[in-house]
């Protein structure tokens, strides 16, 4: 039963705004209603076409009434944010986030209109630490639960959607564990990572790293807002790239960092605004984190269209990220240079001689 | 008067197998990721130019060293979801492991028809000699002396992916943790997984107790082995013991670095890093006859008393070809 009017919370980012974009597009949906604090950038707004945008706080009852008066029959929770100076500060963004979703899973539990609930959430629900198995499925339990930040945030959110679907048991509701987003467009925290010139990680550490296209992110949401397919599903594309591979391929310099001093430059390059990552993110680039998407093939019904190397090169594309040293260029001057000193080797010079004097003869003893 | 008892010095596997001289390895491209190139139409080479002379060896090996650098360094390699890097592993990590394996334990082989040539299975190991060369050791053994080489994906202990540098490492050599999600996931992709379920009993045993082996864990591999239908296969290793003699352990310091056990050898702390040089014990290392676990019922990975019998079964297996090897060693540096 495709949807027909749909709100889509955190419409003024990027997530949000392009899923409202893409609804608006579909003629099938009657209204598309956008929710957010701040109202969405002027080039979002033009794509957004015929959505609606509604400058409402989810912390405020008013939601409810918009839900209401609307008939809003599908909601599309997509406003969690990892990014705490983008949000206002760490309690800024908790508030929003926890807050926000016990408020509109009030009000949704109120309305007798809505009949399907979509809720983005983390793969960070399952932390990072070396005690964790190589892939998560969406049983694994997490070793060490989050200490705090915007995976507890996330953590807090599924438990208040598991007692909303308990007290609602008629509204099927999706929870969809993303993994870190990349593309050209993607505005993400580790989109800004890559581009530094200079990117640092953890000495003695490298984490495997699975990322998710944008555009299939976006599709993915779609997909559970016009299908009912009720469930917890990982959302990641298919393959992993070790941090210093994926540096590499970006053209950047990796600076490995000891442990005891990532927290700091952590802090340094949130502070320059260089970097929006919350301590905990941090943690990531220590093991990685990798999430099994077979419940996301098979009960889902979804092939994400780029693996993690396609969206990764596409992203280093888009940004057309130049390399900032040119490593083809010094391995080809060190051959250069090898091959030009072999040529003084004592025996090397006079053999290479003799094989072109005597074809025919049966090649000599290679000289070391 | 009864007969005295015979024990057989050799195996089902014959007298140690003379080890296969080693193949001229160079350095293998990965199989995928090379971008195809560009069909070229062949052309005869115009008859009056030079024949251009046969590359001597050096410029073979500085071609190839290059083209490995520019792979690395461009990233255009593929690691599969453990974090796997066939291309390091392949070029990198086995050729360091290679000169200890041949020139100084000469590790003998035997019983490599043991090992399938696909697919999955279990190999399941002792464990000695206070720091795991016995595992490296044996990744070399499976991937140089089968028929098929094979890379043998370890399941380790989480200590080791705390480890700055060596958790990486691990990582990349295509070990995981211990864990059973992980050894299922691996067996199910046909895989051959190693596991050395004496675990820090075996490794950190002292020098007095060699040969004796500890309790087998929990039979988690066992379970994991019979949830996925692939063979275990005994595998026993002769020499280990002696590299690092543990003769005292410092459990105070040991608990302040956060370590199992803080082992003092005959060198070592005494002679500082020099201590860390083992010695060169000729080591033997015998795969046994696979032990099957397809014919079980479904759901016998939850019967604890047959998980329990078989751990036993191959930890009695090990033991035996233990001892079967112990005996017909005459030394334990010149074998």
């Amino acid at each position: 039963m495709p949807p027909s009017v749909v709100l889509v919370t955190g419409v003024s980012r990027q997530l949000g705004g392009d899923l409202a974009a893409r609804l608006a597009a579909d003629p099938s949906i009657d209204r598309v209603l956008g929710v957010d604090t701040t109202p969405p950038s002027r080039d979002m707004r033009r794509r957004m076409g015929r959505a609606e945008f509604v400058r409402v706080d989810i912390r405020n009852p008013l939601i409810g009434k918009v839900i209401s008066t609307a008939k809003v029959d599908t909601v599309v929770h997509a406003s969690l944010s990892g990014h705490p100076s983008a949000s206002g500060g760490r309690s800024m963004m908790m508030e929003m986030n926890v807050i926000g979703t016990m408020q509109l899973l009030a009000a949704c539990q109120k309305s007798d209109t809505v009949g399907r609930l979509v809720v983005r959430s983390t793969t960070s629900v399952y932390g990072a630490s070396k005690r964790d198995p190589a892939t998560f499925t969406e049983a694994t339990e997490p070793k060490a639960l989050p200490p705090g930040g915007y995976a507890k945030d996330a953590v807090e959110i599924e438990g208040y959607v598991r007692s909303f679907s308990r007290r609602r048991p008629d509204i099927p509701v999706t929870t969809l564990r993303f993994v870190n987003f990349i593309g050209p467009r993607a505005d993400t925290a580790f989109a800004h990572y890559f581009s530094l010139p200079v990117v640092p990680m953890v000495l003695g550490f490298d984490a495997r790293v699975q990322l998710l296209h944008h555009e299939d992110a976006v599709a993915v949401l779609e997909r559970a807002t016009t299908n009912d397919l009720p469930g917890v599903f990982n959302v990641g594309a298919d393959g992993v790239l070790m941090l210093s591979q994926a540096i590499r391929r970006a053209g950047r310099v990796a600076l490995p960092i000891p442990e005891p001093l990532v927290p700091w430059v952590g802090r340094i390059t949130r502070r320059a605004r260089l970097v929006d990552f919350s301590p905990e993110q941090m943690r990531l680039l220590n093991y990685g984190r990798v999430v099994d998407t077979t419940k996301l093939k098979t009960e889902f019904g979804f092939e994400p269209r780029w693996t993690t190397v396609q969206a990764f090169d596409d992203f280093v594309a888009g940004r057309a990220l130049r390399p900032v040293v040119d490593t083809d260029r010094i391995v080809n001057v060190g051959e250069s240079v090898v091959r030009g000193a072999a040529h003084y080797l004592p025996g090397h010079r006079g053999a290479a001689v003799q094989l072109e004097a005597a074809p025919d003869q049966p090649a000599l003893a290679p000289v070391r | 008067m009864g007969e005295a008892d015979v024990i057989p010095l050799h195996g089902p596997g014959g007298r140690p197998r003379p080890r296969p001289t080693p193949r001229r390895r160079s350095l293998t491209p990965p199989p995928v990721e090379t971008p195809p190139e560009p069909p070229v139409a062949e052309e005869p080479p115009p008859a009056n130019l030079p024949v251009p002379a046969a590359p001597s060896e050096l410029e073979r090996t500085v071609t190839e060293v290059a083209a490995f650098l520019r792979r690395r360094l461009a990233g255009r390699y593929t690691v599969d979801e453990f974090g796997f890097d066939p291309d390091l592993n392949e070029n990198v990590i086995l050729p360091t492991l290679r000169p200890l394996y041949e020139r100084w334990f000469r590790v003998e082989t035997i019983g490599v028809e043991n090992v399938p040539a696909e697919g999955g299975a279990l190999l399941v190991a002792n464990h000695s000699g206070t720091l795991p060369l016995d595992a490296l050791m044996t990744v070399v053994a499976t991937h140089d002396d089968l028929p098929t080489p094979r890379n043998l994906r370890m399941l380790a202990a989480d200590l080791v992916f705390g480890l700055p540098g060596a958790g990486a490492l691990a990582r990349k050599a295509g070990h995981t943790l211990a864990c059973n999600p992980d050894a299922e996931a691996l067996l199910g992709d046909g895989e051959l997984v190693g596991v050395w379920p004496e675990g820090f009993k075996g490794i950190g045993k002292a020098y007095a107790d060699r040969y004796k082996l500890q309790r087998f864990g929990r039979g988690g591999f066992v379970s994991a082995a019979l949830r996925t239908g692939v063979p275990i296969i005994p595998c026993s290793i002769v020499g280990a013991e002696e590299i690092y003699p543990k003769i005292g352990d410092l459990g105070p310091l040991a608990r302040l670095l956060g370590v199992p056990y803080f082992p003092i050898t005959p060198t070592w702390p005494l002679l500082g890093p020099l201590g860390l040089v083992p010695l060169p014990s000729k080591w033997y290392i015998e795969f046994g006859e696979p032990i099957r676990t397809d014919e079980f019922e479904p759901g016998a990975a939850d019967d604890p008393m047959l998980v329990f019998n078989l751990t036993d079964q191959v930890r009695e297996n090990i033991q035996q070809t233990l001892y079967r090897l112990l005996s017909g060693r005459r030394n334990a540096f010149l074998g």
